[in-house]
């Protein structure tokens, strides 16, 4: 039983550069040196100000933005995946298995139903079809998202009830390694509450969550752990302080 | 994994000027590869060599058929080449009158293919036919309706059935959604995306939408000048691009 006293997720040494070609090259080192792990049942909260670069570590994490140095090892039972040398196919696996993610915004597919978007999160994660319409229906209920909405297509939903979509897609594939980047920023007292019984339900389970939450009440209901992402900010270098950035581009833009 | 298809080094030259040089991939069996870059890049032409329809200066393509060999397209004799295009390949292009018979009926258009592969119930055919329209969302009304008397979007619709009722392993498309409206493009995506995750199938797509890519496929191969510039997993090439060429086309797109 090796299963809940190795980390599921041990970043070590990792480090985020931007470099933008279309600005003359220039180069924004963003992290340097980003080492953590979690351990299965944690949850880690990832802090510091807005540009600091906690999003870009979720989203190397997940395989969305290119790691510039250093490892991610993704646990998935026996086998461990590092995500910055893994192949797509890999990572897409890691993706179905392994690691669910909830964004800030729900990117919408034309013509698919609320529910049908969250039964297919747990189908793609391996859920038969009965059990996928079950959690689906489950999630949809308790972020209490109107159900005559269920069949409908959430573009028009309005931001909260689009979020609770989103929430209840990330959570529909109960994977043991959960990356939550501002799950609740849009959402009220109540449906903040829902999310963080949630969280708390699966952790009890002995998944593992790392998360940004800017709400501070949330924040310190869930979190077992706060790292503080400034102290990996990589020191400024390239041509970055050379004082070109007259076309008003900022590092925040990109790392927040 | 096993390659479904492979391409290693593959050049085609016209004239003094390169169609695409030094391409090399590896496909699996039911993952979907994008192939972007603007008009004159030459995805249209690698699309080509890698479905045999034109043959490489240097390289090789290799398929894995169906008794799981390994094959060279280039060691097939013509005969082997035609079986393989008609049964265990679909190739969906971008106008749908390259590929129907306009004077032929629907049902006949669908039908067609099976006869190609030694089908000769009339009766079997038909029920087949009926039940494709339904699956492409085509009234079976029109099963004797001819292509010419069909919208552009139906038509592409009728292609695509034409195309799956074979039961391919790999379909290549060209441009699938391209020259139609916005409205017939959505339904038209979300039909080939909910076809292709349900029949497990392998798909080449060429597309200088970078919005299709995201959604239809797990990895992009990004093309300039013939060359390959970029590839990775779809997601992590859209939201952090990292060659000069791909910022570029990402940021030239107004949302994708």
């Amino acid at each position: 039983m090796i299963a809940n006293t190795s980390p599921i997720l041990s970043v070590e040494g990792l480090a985020k550069t931007f470099t933008l070609h279309l600005h003359g090259g220039k180069v924004l080192p963003v992290l340097a040196d980003v080492s953590f792990a979690v351990m299965p049942g944690e949850c880690v909260v990832l802090g510091g100000p807005s540009g600091a670069g906690k999003s870009s570590v979720l989203k190397m994490v997940y395989g969305n933005y290119a790691i510039a140095d250093g490892s991610v090892i993704v646990r998935d039972g026996e086998r461990a995946t590092d995500v910055a040398s893994a192949t797509s196919a890999e990572v897409l696996g890691l993706r179905r298995h392994v690691m669910g993610y909830v964004s800030q915004f729900l990117r919408v597919i034309p013509r698919v139903g609320a529910f049908d978007i969250v039964a297919a999160a747990a189908r793609d994660a391996g859920a038969a079809k009965d059990e996928a319409e079950a959690r689906a229906a489950d999630l949809l209920a308790r972020l209490n998202l109107p159900e005559r909405l269920w069949t409908l297509p959430p573009a028009t939903f309005s931001g909260g009830e689009q979020q609770r979509v989103n929430i209840a897609r990330g959570f529909a594939g109960h994977h043991p390694l959960m990356i939550l980047d501002e799950p609740t920023a849009s959402l009220d007292t109540a449906n903040a509450n829902a999310v963080v019984a949630l969280i708390e339900e699966r952790k009890a389970a002995g998944a593992a969550f790392i998360g940004i939450f800017h709400d501070e009440d949330v924040r310190a209901r869930v979190a077992d752990r706060i790292i503080d992402i400034r102290a990996f900010a990589a020191a400024a270098e390239g041509t970055l302080s050379e004082g070109t950035s007259s076309e008003g581009t900022s590092s925040e833009g990109l790392a927040a | 994994m096993t390659a479904l298809l492979k391409a290693e080094n593959l050049a085609k030259r016209y004239g003094a000027r390169i169609g695409c040089t030094d391409v090399s991939f590896e496909l699996e069996a039911g993952e979907v590869l994008a192939i972007v870059g603007e008009s004159g890049s030459g995805k249209t032409t690698l699309l080509n060599l890698l479905s045999g329809r034109l043959a490489a200066d240097a390289g090789v393509v290799s398929y894995r058929m169906r008794d799981g060999a390994l094959r060279d397209l280039a060691s097939l004799s013509e005969a082997e080449r035609r079986f393989l295009a008609r049964t265990d390949w679909g190739f969906v292009h971008q106008d749908a009158r390259e590929a129907l018979r306009m004077s032929v009926s629907a049902g006949g258009n669908i039908g067609e293919r099976l006869m190609a592969v030694g089908n000769r119930h009339y009766g079997s055919i038909r029920d087949t036919a009926l039940d494709w329209l339904q699956r492409v969302e085509i009234d079976p009304a029109r099963i004797d309706d001819k292509p010419t008397q069909f919208s552009g979007g139906m038509r592409q619709r009728l292609q695509i059935a034409r195309n799956l009722v074979t039961h391919p392993r790999l379909v290549f498309m060209d441009e699938p959604t391209g020259g139609l409206d916005v409205s017939v493009q959505a339904r038209l995506l979300d039909l080939i995306r909910s076809l292709v995750a349900d029949l497990g199938l392998a798909v080449i797509l060429v597309t200088h939408d970078l919005a299709v890519a995201r959604l239809l496929s797990h990895r992009v191969l990004v093309m300039k000048d013939g060359r390959v510039v970029e590839t990775g997993l779809t997601d992590r090439v859209l939201d952090d691009p990292q060659a000069p060429y791909t910022q570029l086309l990402v940021s030239s797109v107004l949302a994708a």
